[in-house]
């Protein structure tokens, strides 16, 4: 059989059989159950005590928002001003220059979000120092703060009404030390001693065999890889990403990366069921998830597996697939897997230049990243999922004529209200956003920016609108890969794009766990024949039906200008 | 308020110690006992570097083996692909001439022979491998500018190829600089 096909299928077995128990664990630790882990306790204790923190404090839903954004506010003035200043401070042994304030805004606000859009490149727009105390001290916190907001919802619905729902800095610190951490340390371990740079050596110098001489750019990667893909941040060290063959090296390291992106978010929906007692709810989203997620898969895997037709008709060969901006080592099979679950989930970071993949690949890219919530970020996917629901099951509720309830608790104007803004949200940022970058591409293509708009794009005609389009979804998703073509780094990119993120990622946080708070507020009603069970079948067909009708309806039209268009034309 | 941003503060600069300093030099100092002592793994030739094991460098004379397409020319000090997108017709031209090339300099060689990682830009631009069959009809070019025997060069190929992982998962591959310096060794 196809060693390519083979070794995706093992991948993704191997991901479920690790994220399972994962989940399972994670319930417990966040339950304060007793787990093996529980020797890291006078760690913990070390933390909270250091930082003035009492975790028998109990926060209701408005402190522990409160808390987070606090938090993640004061991270963004630390990054902003490193950033910026980071050529006068040390450990910048390449002597790489300072971030300009709009590289600065964009990249801060873009590591705090765990998104990670890149439009600097690893190897000269950043130092040592902001690539570890900055960059990949980002990747972890903003990881445990998607996790932390996800316990919190998890808490509202594990007792009958309740409004303490634990201890915010509590569930951040137990993300870090029982969770991030400890993988972090196996995955950068086996990085490295599969050819990973990790130690802090400046670049190097060498003569090649044929006499050029080549510049290396080297340093502690493998410490920030790990979390990259752990923490669904995506950042590479390198500005290839995990295409770099130092930070990718084998197959074997891409197996690892892409497991590691997956599990966290897998193990989310698991815990979920196991926390709040109610597993056959749990495994009814993994459910449709899954099935959502091998919606976008298969065709991409037909449409790159059977390469470009357009280098078809040229009458050369392309047994395994499309190759253009993909390595050898890894194969078009491996890429096309990777790019379907970096989108799903908000990872971002890609093993192949998304640029360069088929046009209906790129369609299905963009799709995962709409739709954002089959598995999702870390902690945050079940927040975008739990919208969803809400929306699936005040649908219902109309449809046979009953007040809607979710677990219990009645689903009022309130909780509605905030969940249909938090869906106009996406479709609005997202097409807004392509709409004013067209608008500025065709209108004021002269304008005096580091890139004047008319130069950039890449590609011309439909594909360069895919460019603009994929940059916004990119932003909004909190996802960070990019069709990397497009000329981004200037003043109008990194201010749009940075506004995007920062939105998309605080609302749909602060919506979800709001909702949560005061449905857990409510009084509890038990379960009776008339109970409109979100548990069945026919109820994951309706959250099913739910979001294919909202993203198709928000984004046919954007889709139909970009990839679409270039896929009709390219079978003329 | 007060209250969380003292709390904000103060765990950010714990977290900043366990995670930026204790971390990260527990990790570079483990990566000391592996094989590149942390710092990516170098291949020499009479005791001068020449390369490091994981990088693409140039290839463009023909006594050696060609490596792919790269868009930042090998140049390791920074990486990316070509971006282009599949029906730009620039990229397909350039696409074009780079078969034009391989049909040049291996006579003999058919249009449907080419596999198309030798056509086509990798994603780092530092890709370090090619594909078997892109080795393989570079084979008969290598033995007649070095005035051996096509056997000879088969099995230096056949000796620097990276089989799929256990046999079982992902595609084999040809490392170019290991198999370029196998035959400057011969």
């Amino acid at each position: 059989m196809n060693t390519e096909l083979t070794g995706i299928i093992a991948t993704f077995l191997l991901t479920i059989v690790i994220a399972i128990p994962l989940g399972k664990y994670l319930a417990k630790v966040f339950a304060g159950e007793k787990v093996w882990t529980d020797f890291l306790k006078p760690l913990e204790n070390g933390i909270y005590k250091l930082s003035g923190i009492n975790i028998k404090e109990q926060m209701n839903w408005k402190q522990q928002l409160k808390a987070l954004l606090t938090i993640n506010i004061l991270w963004l003035f630390y990054g902003f001003f490193v950033l910026i200043f980071q050529d006068k401070l040390p450990f910048n042994p390449d002597g790489n220059p300072g971030m300009t304030p709009d590289l600065a805004f964009n990249t801060i606000i873009s590591f705090v979000a765990n998104c990670n859009l890149q439009h600097y490149s690893g190897e000269s727009g950043v130092s040592y120092l902001t690539q570890q105390f900055v960059l990949m001290f980002l990747q972890f916190v903003s990881a445990a703060t998607g996790i932390a907001a996800a316990v919190v919802l998890f808490k509202a619905f594990r007792d009958k009404t309740t409004t303490q729902l634990g201890n915010f800095w509590e569930f951040f610190v137990k993300s870090i030390t029982r969770l991030l951490l400890p993988l972090s340390i196996f995955v950068a371990l086996v990085l490295t001693f599969n050819g990973t740079p990790a130690s802090y050596d400046a670049k190097d110098q060498f003569i090649s065999l044929q006499g050029d001489t080549v510049n290396v750019s080297r340093g502690p990667a493998a410490q920030m890889i790990a979390i990259k893909h752990l923490g669904t941040n995506g950042g590479g060290y390198f500005g290839a990403n995990s295409a770099h063959p130092f930070e990718n090296p084998s197959y074997l390291t891409n197996m690892v990366e892409i497991i590691a992106q997956t599990i966290i978010p897998m193990a989310m929906i698991i815990a979920f069921g196991y926390f709040i007692r109610r597993r056959k709810l749990a495994w009814t989203i993994f459910g449709v998830m899954t099935i959502g997620l091998f919606m976008l898969m298969i065709p991409t895997l037909t449409s790159e597996l059977g390469g470009n037709p357009a280098l078809a008709k040229m009458g050369i060969s392309q047994t395994t697939g499309a190759m253009e901006g993909k390595e050898v080592r890894l194969g078009p099979a491996a890429t096309a897997y990777w790019s379907t679950l970096t989108t799903v989930i908000s990872t971002g970071s890609v093993n192949g230049m998304h640029d360069s993949t088929m046009p209906l690949t790129g369609l299905w890219q963009l799709l995962a990243m709409m739709i954002n919530a089959i598995y999702g970020g870390c902690g945050v996917g079940l927040l975008n999922y739990f919208i969803y629901l809400i929306i699936a099951v005040f649908i219902s509720g109309l449809m046979v004529g009953r007040t809607p309830e979710f677990l219990g608790h009645k689903v009022e104007a309130r909780e509605i209200k905030i969940a249909a803004i938090i869906t106009l949200l996406s479709p609005f940022l997202i097409l807004a956003g392509t709409a004013i970058a067209s608008f500025v591409f065709t209108n004021h293509g002269d304008a005096a920016w580091a890139t004047q708009p008319k130069n950039w794009l890449n590609n011309p005609g439909f594909h360069g609108f895919s460019e603009m389009l994929y940059e916004v979804t990119s932003s909004n998703a909190n996802n960070g890969s990019g069709f990397e073509g497009l000329g981004d780094n200037n003043v109008f990119w990194n201010v749009l794009t940075g506004v995007i993120i920062f939105l998309g990622r605080f609302l749909p946080i602060i919506g979800p766990v709001a909702i949560a708070g005061l449905l857990g507020a409510k009084k509890f009603i038990p379960e009776s024949a008339g109970t409109l069970k979100t548990d069945t079948k026919t109820f994951a067909l309706m959250t099913f039906a739910v979001i294919l009708v909202l993203n198709a309806l928000s984004y046919f039209p954007a889709l139909a200008l970009g990839p679409l268009a270039e896929y009709f034309s390219q079978l003329r | 308020m007060k209250k969380y941003i003292i709390q904000s503060l103060r765990l950010t600069l714990v977290l900043i110690v366990l995670l930026c300093i204790i971390y990260p030099i527990s990790i570079a100092l483990a990566g000391k006992l592996s094989n590149g002592k942390g710092g990516g793994e170098k291949i020499s030739k009479n005791g001068k570097t020449v390369g490091y094991q994981l990088l693409g460098q140039s290839f463009t004379k023909p006594e050696y083996f060609w490596g792919r397409p790269s868009a930042v020319a090998y140049n390791a000090a920074g990486s990316a692909g070509s971006n282009k997108g599949p029906s730009n017709p620039d990229y397909l031209k350039e696409v074009q001439s780079r078969i034009d090339t391989l049909l040049k300099y291996n006579p003999g060689l058919k249009k449907s022979e080419i596999p198309a990682d030798m056509v086509t830009a990798s994603g780092s631009g530092l890709d370090p491998n090619i594909s078997e069959q892109g080795a393989a009809i570079q084979i008969a070019r290598i033995a007649k500018t070095r005035k051996i025997s096509e056997q000879k060069v088969k099995d230096l190929v056949a000796m620097n190829t990276l089989k799929p992982l256990l046999g079982l998962f992902g595609p084999s591959s040809v490392n170019v600089l290991k198999l370029n310096l196998a035959l400057d060794n011969l």
